[in-house]
């Protein structure tokens, strides 16, 4: 017998804290496998953010960095900075990159820094338990916005991989989600490219990845994908916004 | 034929593999339950596994190995 599928060596036998049915365990496996493959187990630094994933590095059988609120691209540009041959790469939920480290991310983008942010997006704080955030769509009802954000007030979400493909330092940019096996496969393909593209010293990418947040949405994880699909998809298109 | 391997300890119960099955094999368990309290999920025909992965594929905590 051959295996088929088998988890990756790089994701540790630590039991991963997520709620069930978050998604957070699929783009863990997805970066993982993507390092394995490309071979770059031991000079890869993870930089992990505040948010669900705090608790990433326990996760990866690679070098991490614990950043403050937001600042992941900051401290990812130092270790890459001084270490240019490493593999760098941030991991951010939309709370994190979105709201309080949308200058970080912005300004490493426009210096064109060779790392790469994996962009959690589900639309809400998550660890926090379940704010408005910005990326949380008109309507969604969260415990900051009660009757469900209001556009007027509160303003529309942000599209974050629109915004970053208009600056000239970022080199791959693509949007993808988890709500159907050919979809997480994409998302595997897109998150190999955007490394390929920081090995290649091309500039900055970022992979959004849509994602699902079942306990703070207050609907099961089944019913939460098909939220994703029927929601978040139609707002947040995907596919791949910039390529150099 | 295909072998599916199910760590029924780290199953969280979320049923996203279930959604995911094409074959519609998978169900969660009845009469066990894991030390977290979850019922884990587990296969009701394995004959009938095509071992596509989708549900490992699918599974955030990596708990599903698939051979064939």
């Amino acid at each position: 017998m051959t295996k088929v599928f088998q988890k990756t060596k790089l994701l540790t036998d630590e039991v991963m804290h997520y709620c069930p049915g978050c998604t957070h365990g699929i783009v863990h496996r997805l970066v993982a496998e993507a390092i394995d493959e490309l071979g770059v187990q031991g000079k890869t630094v993870g930089v992990v953010p505040v948010g669900c994933a705090v608790f990433a590095y326990k996760y990866f059988n690679i070098d991490t960095q614990e950043a403050a609120h937001g600042r992941a691209p900051a401290v990812a540009t130092g270790i890459k900075r001084v270490h240019p041959d490493n593999v760098v790469f941030t991991y951010q939920g939309d709370g994190d990159l979105a709201s309080i480290g949308t200058a970080e991310i912005v300004q490493a983008a426009h210096r064109g820094e060779k790392i790469t942010a994996i962009f959690v997006n589900n639309a809400i704080y998550g660890m926090t338990g379940g704010q408005m955030a910005p990326t949380t769509l008109v309507g969604q009802k969260t415990t900051t916005s009660p009757y469900g954000r209001d556009k007027d007030h509160c303003g529309s979400p942000i599209r974050m991989s629109e915004m970053l493909a208009t600056i000239e330092g970022s080199a791959y940019i693509e949007r993808v989600a988890l709500n159907n096996n050919a979809n997480i496969m994409k998302a595997k393909r897109a998150i190999k490219k955007a490394f390929e593209t920081q090995i290649a010293k091309k500039g900055f990418s970022m992979i959004e990845v849509l994602s699902t947040c079942p306990t703070n949405w207050g609907k099961s994880p089944v019913e939460a994908m098909e939220w994703l699909e029927e929601n978040m998809i139609p707002y947040y298109p995907l596919g791949v916004k910039k390529e150099v | 034929m295909a072998k599916v391997t199910i760590n029924e300890e780290l199953c969280k119960g979320c049923e996203l593999c279930i959604r995911a099955c094409p074959k519609k094999i998978l169900v969660l368990s009845d009469t066990k339950l894991n030390s977290k309290g979850y019922h884990p999920c587990e296969i009701t025909d394995m004959s009938a596994c095509i071992a596509c992965a989708a549900c490992a594929r699918t599974c955030p905590d990596v708990v599903i190995e698939i051979e064939k």
